[in-house]
């Protein structure tokens, strides 16, 4: 492997990066929003949510990219790679979110609620002092499992045309004949990768321990 | 949009073909996953050091990376040292060692939470080496982990996907060859995922049944 390798290498990772952090940054809120329809039982919708749940975790993620990529154009809306790739990542990754951000607001005490609304407080009100600022606490270990897991489906995209870690590792063992190197050069930058986010849920748990004496 | 739906079911005959190449591949792959994932929990237990280190380095690190790039290194890089495998049993290889993994470290989190006293008890009634881990250590720890084993079955049959990638005739690359021969994307990867959800749902009933002749049992 030439210096230029370890580059292009370096570059596919901006890109599993990047793109990846684009999908969560979106799936996280998404999968919030769709627990919070279900949890409040809204009509129709609710019932439209647990089948959107249902069918995205059952759809591996290359079938639902090429889905994305190639059907959206066929019936009118032209879409990129990027585009695609993201748009992919985050309506698969918000599917296990909203399950998981569901759970947490299953096990929340209602008595928390029902103190609230006596209190006075409107139902918005009480989700953003009362639910949320725990909520988010208990979900954090599986939304960060659920992160990993998407860093980990994240070279579906190539199929696109996109390069990504993998991709680019497989044009080096292409050029070169000798896979095996940018193989593994590929697998300690997505141990980093991978070790950089339950890195920053540590991070995150134990200033909250210090801030509230409690994480 | 009909016609298209209309030009898929013309070739239903090669998206069930994947179909079925998808369930074999990921019933094999289960069924083996879980052989091989016995003897590396027990090494993970082992408490002799290089034996469950080196069981720990096999499980951390495939749990590091992607499925993708596993199924790539056995597929293309395994050849250059002189082992070589068929796309279909490089994808079964693939699924099997990346699967084991995972399988070995729930099995792990079982038995590390079985009670000391349930072994304890079997070595009293003289219980020891292979007997005591198939008669008294592994049942409860699978019925224990049946419904996480079938979670990790769920991610056996989504990673197969990712093989047609190696050129495996699963049910993605069926889909694809389907679309790409009369354009036909939408009812084709819609075809596809429908089939991938009705798996998933299978595997769930199964799971389900399978936890409640295990409540009976107990």
């Amino acid at each position: 492997m030439r210096a230029y390798d370890y580059f292009s290498l370096l570059q596919g990772a901006a890109v599993t990066i990047s793109l990846s952090l684009t999908g969560i940054l979106l799936g996280v809120p998404l999968g919030l929003a769709l627990a919070l329809i279900r949890w409040a039982r809204v009509p129709l919708l609710s019932g439209a949510v647990a089948v959107y749940v249902s069918v995205l975790r059952a759809t591996p993620l290359v079938t639902f990219i090429l889905l994305v990529f190639f059907a959206l154009p066929n019936v009118g809306i032209p879409i990129d790679p990027v585009p695609a790739a993201i748009a992919a990542l985050a309506m698969n990754t918000s599917a296990f979110n909203c399950e998981i951000w569901r759970a947490a607001l299953v096990d929340f005490p209602k008595t928390q609620l029902d103190a609230a609304t006596a209190a006075g407080m409107t139902p918005g009100l009480a989700f953003r002092r009362i639910v949320f600022p725990q909520i988010w606490r208990a979900s954090l270990p599986g939304l960060v499992n659920e992160m990993t897991l998407l860093i980990k489906s994240s070279p579906a995209i190539a199929v696109t045309g996109i390069v990504d870690i993998t991709r680019a590792a497989v044009r080096i063992g292409a050029q070169t004949y000798e896979p095996l190197p940018p193989f593994l050069v590929a697998a300690a930058l997505y141990f980093l990768v991978i070790l950089g986010f339950v890195r920053a849920q540590r991070l995150i748990e134990s200033h909250m321990d210090r801030k509230f004496g409690f994480a | 949009m009909t016609r298209e739906f209309a030009i898929v079911w013309a070739h239903k005959g090669r998206l069930l073909e994947g179909f079925v190449n998808t369930i074999g591949l990921c019933v094999l792959a289960t069924i083996i996953a879980l052989v091989v994932a016995g003897p590396v929990t027990i090494a993970l237990m082992a408490r002799n050091r290089p034996i469950s280190m080196l069981a720990r380095g096999l499980v951390d690190g495939m749990r590091c990376i992607p499925f993708l790039l596993l199924a790539y290194i056995i597929y293309y890089g395994l050849p250059t040292l002189g082992i070589r495998f068929n796309n279909w049993t490089a994808g079964l290889s693939a699924l099997v060692v990346y699967n084991a993994s995972y399988m070995a470290e729930i099995l792990r989190g079982a038995w590390a939470s079985l009670p000391r006293e349930h072994i304890d008890a079997g070595q009293a009634f003289g219980f020891s080496g292979w007997r005591l881990y198939r008669r008294i250590i592994l049942p409860p720890i699978l019925m224990a982990c049946v419904p996480v084993l079938g979670n990790q079955t769920i991610q056996i049959i989504k990673d197969s996907a990712f093989l047609t990638i190696i050129a495996v005739p699963e049910l993605t690359h069926e889909a694809s060859a389907i679309q790409s021969m009369y354009y036909v994307p939408f009812a084709a990867f819609v075809g596809a995922v429908v089939l991938y959800w009705l798996l998933c749902r299978i595997v769930e009933t199964l799971v389900g049944l399978i936890e409640r002749r295990a409540e009976k049992r107990r």
